[in-house]
């Protein structure tokens, strides 16, 4: 199959950018979007071009590196799929293919379809985790955990940090990410100790970063690989609103 | 060279307990004085930095992705095993530092082994303590699953992402000590050599991906948990970053080379489908707790696998190993596939693939305990080849996955480079040569949680290293040897892109030096990778300039490094001469074609040493000595 490409290419941070135009012959419908940019890649270089930049590491869904805006849809057109783990397969013979960056105040362009995301580490930096160094940590099996919090916990946990929930959110909100992490740790009787506290302060982080904030559009849950759900947005409001009640009662703002 | 071991004497139970006690300490007021660098966020990396920095080191980090949580140790799948005997089934230290030895055929340090062992309890209380959200029994107690060259359930999940969960605890850990200052890190920033400064290591040369920046940063001590090697043959499991350069440039400066042949093909994984593919994906090993195996009887037979009847079917692992069946080690595993495959009965497009069916496991446990079991690992496959495990079975083939060579390090994991520590997939340490199933996870926390931090702290107070800084010759001039190697690379103009040498190199060595080895391919091997060698430094193109995120240029650094490693792994294949674990000599195999191992002249640990660009690298030999576990043939029958 053949498909027409319109990728977003930028020099650098400051530079100005605008789509070009690519051709892809000799596309196989079993070729992962990645590979079928590969081969554009190795074309481009050939004929002494720049190759397209973009990130991607894994290329198994897992590690949240890719971070591509397909057709105005993050991670392009298929449900619960990172672009890694997307196939040419979900793409019609001679369609036309427009390739952008994730697009928020909070995630600059660094280059091409390379963004910058480093303020989601630091709103896990402002709580993001249980505060246990490590060593005299109890037996594993000192606290039974009820399975079906666990499950909740893990339906949480696994989200990949990849930004498609700000980058499909009208807003740039980080709602999503934030309340993922809230929500994990919030579940577990480990993460009951600072989960006030967390909430707050994650709350803050996102904010600082000058990521939106939630207007319940709901198109993160529909662009998260990983079908986080958004009730884990009502979860960070209740933790958040509380936590400024348990704040004000023991001064531990 | 010095290769003593520093394996504390007396019984084995008690080695690491007394070491920890004749070791020496750093009081807590000096340790904020001591900057450790640690290179790579994997499990083993992110778990160091961040222990250290709760000690009370200055800490500096260092990873190539945008974010330390991106390391591909959070790609890994099943488990992580841990002596717990939580399901009563017979389990014990003693047990698992048996099964690991024994899983390694016999080429691994036995004390190395039992203190792993010992630690992995450790490992999951201190996870469980993070919030990692391990799977639970109704009871609300930790569930357990059977892996692989184990006949008890010992390996601890959390879904088909317990690297992923195990990961993001030692991320958030991390996290939590950049925040409170004692870490500072870089992301975004690829080590690209090492600075030895009298003899010890002292810094790391970095070029900033972003800007394209070199610099270097000084410290008492450094670290690597940089991960293993397995993209030398471009398709691998591993992450499209991985990469070996971290570890080979340390070689280079003078670190010994340990086992570079033991490299571990992984047994279900999913097969090639075009010459674009640009990497394999594994299906986890767990699968095979409820998956079967089999290939058709008939050679080439052109029918849809629900036509052939069960006689009609070789359940081969299960025919071979009785007593293990589909849960025989990963290099048995592969082997038999190949073999398989090879004899004509593979299935699939070009005859690369042998099914694992769930149909059986299906109808026994029902369709909801199976995808509460694998549901992840089943979507994963459909996405990727548009069939339904649920309907047809799964097609598998055997593909890289892990390196059990690397860095040579001594008990305190310490390379022939003082001051230099190897941690995790990055040094030779655990796995012999193979590595079991849940395993890498377990070893890559025990050192950076458990072990290292103790043995840094020694380290330091005995060596005290002199104070350094970035302004002394040793780092100018290993910065300017790397500006120059970067300059060189992006004056070439070639016909050739990076990627094209790399697929060479790659199918190369998957012919020469892969599932089965024999002297005369490893000589041609050794003939032509030379040859690759000097074509890629005259015919590359590499695009762009250096002050700039250039991601031809990154991997044109890393392949002109695998370039070099490639023919270290098959000279030390060829000088191997038997065959053990993943090293397959077909030269060397018993008459049911098992490995056959030659423990009177090669239970060794080979170390090589760097003896400059175009001389042949030096052989030195670790002896193992096994006083507990006894060498036998390997059997799994």
């Amino acid at each position: 199959m053949k498909v027409t490409l319109r990728v977003w290419r930028q020099r650098g941070p400051g530079a100005p950018g605008r789509l070009e135009r690519y051709e892809a012959d000799d596309v196989s419908p079993e070729m992962s979007f990645l590979e079928m940019l590969d081969v554009v890649n190795e074309k481009l270089i050939a004929a002494g071009d720049l190759p397209i930049a973009f990130d991607h590491d894994c290329r198994e869904g897992i590690c949240g590196s890719c971070s591509l805006m397909i057709d105005g849809v993050a991670h392009g057109p298929m449900q619960g799929t990172a672009t890694c783990q997307l196939h040419m397969r979900s793409f019609a013979d001679g369609a036309e293919i427009v390739v952008e960056p994730w697009r928020a105040r909070a995630f600059p362009v660094i280059r091409d379809l390379v963004v910058d995301r480093s303020a989601l580490d630091r709103i896990i930096q402002a709580g993001g985790y249980v505060s246990v160094d490590t060593g005299g940590a109890p037996d594993g099996n000192a606290i039974p955990i009820a399975k079906a919090a666990v499950e909740r916990a893990m339906d949480a946990a696994q989200c990949i940090g990849c930004g498609a929930c700000v980058a499909a959110c009208p807003n740039g909100s980080a709602s999503l990410f934030t309340a993922a992490k809230i929500s994990h740790l919030g579940l577990l009787p480990q993460g009951q100790p600072e989960r006030y506290r967390r909430a707050l302060r994650m709350v803050a982080q996102m904010d600082a970063e000058s990521f939106g904030g939630c207007s319940w559009f709901g198109e993160c849950q529909e662009a998260c690989p990983k079908e986080i759900s958004i009730d884990t947005i009502t979860r960070m409001n209740a933790d958040f609103i509380r936590g400024g009640t348990v704040a004000r009662a023991d001064g531990s703002r | 060279m010095d290769l003593r071991s520093r394996v504390p004497a007396g019984p084995i139970e008690q080695k690491w307990d007394k070491h920890r006690f004749e070791m020496k300490l750093v009081n807590p007021a000096n340790k904020r004085k001591y900057t450790v660098i640690v290179v790579g966020t994997g499990l083993a990396g992110g778990s160091a930095a961040a222990t250290l920095s709760e000690l009370g080191y200055n800490v500096k980090c260092f990873c190539f992705q945008d974010s330390p949580r991106r390391a591909h140790s959070i790609a890994a799948q099943g488990g992580i095993n841990a002596a717990k005997n939580y399901q009563n089934d017979g389990d014990s230290i003693y047990r698992l530092f048996y099964d690991t030895v024994k899983g390694g055929d016999y080429r691994s340090r036995e004390a190395n082994v039992y203190r792993l062992a010992q630690i992995s309890v450790n490992i999951i209380d201190q996870c469980v303590a993070q919030g990692v959200p391990f799977a639970r029994e109704y009871g609300g107690l930790l569930a357990n699953r059977s892996f692989g060259g184990a006949q008890v359930s010992r390996t601890f999940y959390a879904r088909g992402q317990t690297g992923q969960q195990l990961l993001l605890g030692a991320y958030q850990a991390l996290e939590k000590e950049i925040q409170r200052g004692g870490v500072t890190m870089y992301p975004r920033t690829e080590m690209l050599d090492l600075v030895v400064v009298n003899g010890q290591a002292r810094g790391i040369v970095v070029r900033d991906m972003v800007t394209g920046e070199i610099s270097s940063h000084a410290g008492d001590a450094v670290v690597l948990g940089t991960g293993g090697y397995g993209n030398v043959f471009y398709l691998s499991t591993n992450a499209k970053g991985s990469n070996a350069t971290a570890i080979w440039r340390a070689h280079r400066r003078g670190a010994a080379f340990a086992n570079p042949c033991y490299t571990q093909i992984h047994p279900t994984c999913i097969p090639v489908s075009g010459s674009y593919q640009s990497k394999l994906t594994l299906m986890s090993e767990s699968l095979r707790n409820d998956g079967r195996v089999w290939v058709p009887k008939q050679q080439g037979d052109p029918r849809p696998p629900n036509q052939i009847p069960e006689a009609e079917r070789d359940y081969y692992l299960e025919r071979r190993y009785p007593s293990f069946g589909n849960l025989v080690p990963r290099d048995v595993a592969s082997r038999a596939a190949k073999e398989q495959c090879d004899g004509g009965h593979g299935v699939g497009p070009g005859g690369y693939g042998v099914y694992l069916d769930f149909a059986e496991a299906i109808g026994r446990l029902g369709e909801a305990t199976i995808r509460e079991r694998y549901g992840n690992l089943f979507e994963m496959y459909e996405r990727i080849t548009d069939e339904d495990p649920y309907q047809v079975p799964m097609r598998i083939y055997p593909a890289v996955h892990y390196t059990m060579g690397g860095l040579w390090v001594d008990y305190n994991l310490m390379s022939t480079i003082p001051g230099l520590h190897v941690i995790g997939e990055a040094n030779f340490s655990d796995h012999g040569a193979n590595r079991l199933g849940a395993s890498a996870l377990m070893q890559g926390l025990a050192d950076g949680y458990f072990v290292l931090p103790y043995t840094i702290g020694d380290y330091l107070a005995t060596a005290r290293p002199a104070p350094v800084t970035t302004s002394q010759r040793e780092f100018a001039e290993a910065e300017a040897a790397t500006r120059e190697r970067t300059a060189r690379m992006l004056a070439i103009g070639g016909s050739r892109t990076v990627d094209s040498f790399h697929r060479e190199l790659g199918q190369l060595l998957w012919d020469k030096c892969g599932m089965a080895r024999n002297a005369a391919g490893l000589r041609e091997a050794l003939a032509r990778i030379p040859e690759l060698r000097e074509a890629f430094w005259r015919d590359v193109n590499v695009p762009g300039s250096h002050a700039e995120l250039n991601q031809a240029l990154e991997k044109a650094g890393r392949v002109a490094d695998f370039l070099e490693l490639a023919e270290l792994m098959c000279r030390d294949a060829l000088h191997r001469e038997e065959s053990c674990g993943g090293h397959f000599r077909e030269e060397h195999q018993t008459p049911d074609g098992e490995a056959l191992r030659d423990d009177e002249h090669f239970a060794y640990v080979a170390a090589w040493e760097y003896a400059g660009e175009d001389r042949e690298a030096v052989l030195h030999r670790e002896p193992l000595d096994f006083e507990y576990v006894h060498l036998a043939q390997r059997s799994y029958k």
